[in-house]
């Protein structure tokens, strides 16, 4: 006989969602509701949490990058970065945004998946970027558009970083396919799961590509098409 | 030899130095958290070493900390994150900004160089070390490698960048500080959603799931098991955060014992977009939060969902072009 009762933990995290707590504390709630009902005792839940936290500590090394990118930071990487860009004349922002996606994704395909991210590149390179871009074809931008500017330069490094998967490099999402397989008595070499993964990752860039072109006339359409200046480098105003 | 837990001692020393900082501030709630976060890097071997020869203790210990973490995360948000000239949130700060400026004007593409060490020592370990007669294995351990290149490649770019800027070697975990405290709790979420996966699993939420599913399921049609499995991992995948809880589950219930025995779909092509269906749930989902939620704090925006407002329509889009592609390729 099947026990539901455990079942009860996933309500928790659909529930807590819903009521917009905050997750950490849910996913915890929903943890502890699951492990009691389905009869774990309290020593043995708390050993569970820790093992499975601890075991789950892979997830922490992003932080190894953060001091290099906060010493850079402070001495103007952002600032050099939007400079640096305006001496492409003709780059624009879904110029800038599709290239970024293409050498994400392939990045990603090779295994170097932590070397770019929403800390590594977005916040000091990829945002200003696109910023200086947008800003110099169409203007100032009011604080809208540019928070949907910076949403998008962080959705597009999602994006190239999702589908392009571990495909010639196994170490995370074609490890675990394998390792379930092989737990069910099936042997797969990693790169014959990889190499599935291509057809997606085209699918992916096409959708998203198209997506920041639109995004890009869009946004022409909707700020007034100020006074194009051609300013050159080093003119671009604070973030 | 260098391994896996040498890069977890940086990423150990970095938690604590922040930890250490905040106590001086007397940041006492954010001080905890960092702490508590310092244990699994610092100590996770001798944990999992002392679980497994029988002693749980010490593996109680952390899941008493996890539950801390919890409560801490609660009050953090009462107190302001903005404090002071080193702020961690300083970045519109316009007497800084003038310094960054000048700084910037100063060094150049010289900025550059620390930047792009990463990604260029990272793909000389990991291809250097792939062969398996390459002397670097002596070195490092194969296994993770992706990971310590990044771990040797960070360290690298780090000295590379204090050169550049002649910031004093203190500005590391000063510098890499400012942003954990920008970042905050979201830092710790996959972690825990990771967790919660395991206990799912432990506590049998997979199998209820998968009697649940068989029980709703018109389970002769190949159709419609598909399209269990694909909306299955993109629900699942949104509620749990990450693909990697999801898959599992999807696949012990649906995948395996349907798609695959009963109809005959070709196991490398399922799993293989099963997982990727599962990311267009990651793109929908504030439980993501390192990709969904992180940057709307390191972006300064002000609405929450600015970046899963800015992926959904590609993740609708791409969910439909997966599924027409399964139906074709996986029972090819």
């Amino acid at each position: 006989m099947i026990n539901y009762w455990p079942l009860l933990g996933v309500a928790v995290v659909v529930a807590g969602l819903a009521l917009r707590r905050n997750p950490v504390l849910v996913v915890v709630l929903a943890a502890l509701v699951s492990g009691l009902l389905a009869g774990k005792s309290p020593g043995e839940l708390l050993a569970l949490i820790g093992t499975a936290f601890v075991n789950a500590r892979t997830l922490l090394l992003f932080a190894v990058t953060l001091p290099v990118i906060g010493v850079l930071e402070r001495a103007g990487l952002r600032e050099r970065a939007r400079t640096w860009i305006l001496g492409f004349g003709r780059l624009t922002l879904s110029g800038l945004l599709i290239a970024y996606l293409a050498v994400r994704q392939v990045l990603a395909m090779i295994g170097l998946l932590y070397v770019a991210g929403q800390a590594q590149t977005v916040r000091p390179l990829l945002a200003p970027m696109a910023e200086a871009t947008a800003r110099r074809r169409l203007g100032e931008l009011d604080p809208e558009a540019r928070e949907r500017v910076r949403a998008l330069a962080a959705a597009t490094d999602n994006v190239g970083a999702f589908f392009g998967e571990d495909v010639f490099l196994a170490f995370g999402a074609v490890l675990l396919i394998q390792s379930f397989y092989k737990g069910q008595g099936i042997d797969l070499d990693p790169l014959s799961i990889g190499i599935w993964a291509l057809p997606t990752a085209g699918s992916a860039f096409v959708i998203h590509a198209v997506r920041i072109a639109l995004f890009e006339r869009r946004l022409a359409r909707r700020v007034p098409p100020a006074r194009v200046h051609r300013d050159g480098p080093g003119k671009a105003g604070p973030c | 030899m260098l391994t896996l837990s040498h890069v977890f001692y940086a990423v150990g020393a970095l938690f604590v130095g922040t930890a250490v900082i905040n106590l001086g501030e007397r940041r006492w709630l954010h001080a905890g958290f960092w702490a508590i976060l310092g244990v699994p890097c610092v100590a996770g071997d001798q944990i999992l070493a002392a679980s497994k020869a029988g002693v749980m203790w010490p593996a109680q210990a952390m899941g008493a900390g996890v539950i801390a973490l919890a409560v801490l995360v609660t009050r953090m948000r009462s107190r302001p994150v903005v404090w002071g000239p080193d702020s961690p949130v300083a970045l519109e700060d316009p007497e800084q900004a003038a310094a960054r400026e000048a700084s910037a004007a100063q060094l150049r593409d010289r900025l550059f160089v620390p930047m792009l060490a990463i990604p260029a020592v990272a793909a000389a370990l990991v291809l250097g070390a792939r062969p398996s007669s390459s002397p670097l294995r002596q070195w490092i351990e194969p296994g993770p490698l992706a990971l310590i290149s990044l771990g040797v490649a960070a360290a690298v770019a780090l000295i590379a960048a204090l050169v550049v800027t002649r910031a004093r070697p203190i500005r590391g975990l000063t510098e890499g500080r400012r942003l954990l405290d920008t970042i905050g709790w979201p830092v710790v979420l996959p972690v825990l959603l990771a967790a919660l996966g395991t206990v799912f699993v432990e506590t049998g939420v997979g199998k209820a799931i998968a009697a649940l599913v068989e029980l709703a399921l018109p389970t002769g049609n190949a159709l419609a098991c598909l399209l269990a499995f694909g909306l299955g991992m993109v629900a699942f995948t949104a509620i749990m955060g990450n693909a990697f809880a999801a898959f599992p589950v999807m696949m012990a219930g649906i995948g395996l014992p349907l798609l695959i025995q009963l109809h005959g779909a070709h196991p490398a092509a399922l799993g293989a977009m099963g997982m990727l269906t599962g990311y267009c749930g990651t793109l929908i989902t504030p439980m993501a939060a390192n990709f969904n939620v992180v940057p709307v704090l390191l972006l300064e925006l002000r609405d929450p969902h600015a970046v899963i407002r800015a992926q959904w329509p590609t993740a609708l889009a791409l969910l439909i072009a997966n599924l027409i592609l399964m139906r074709v390729l996986v029972f090819g």
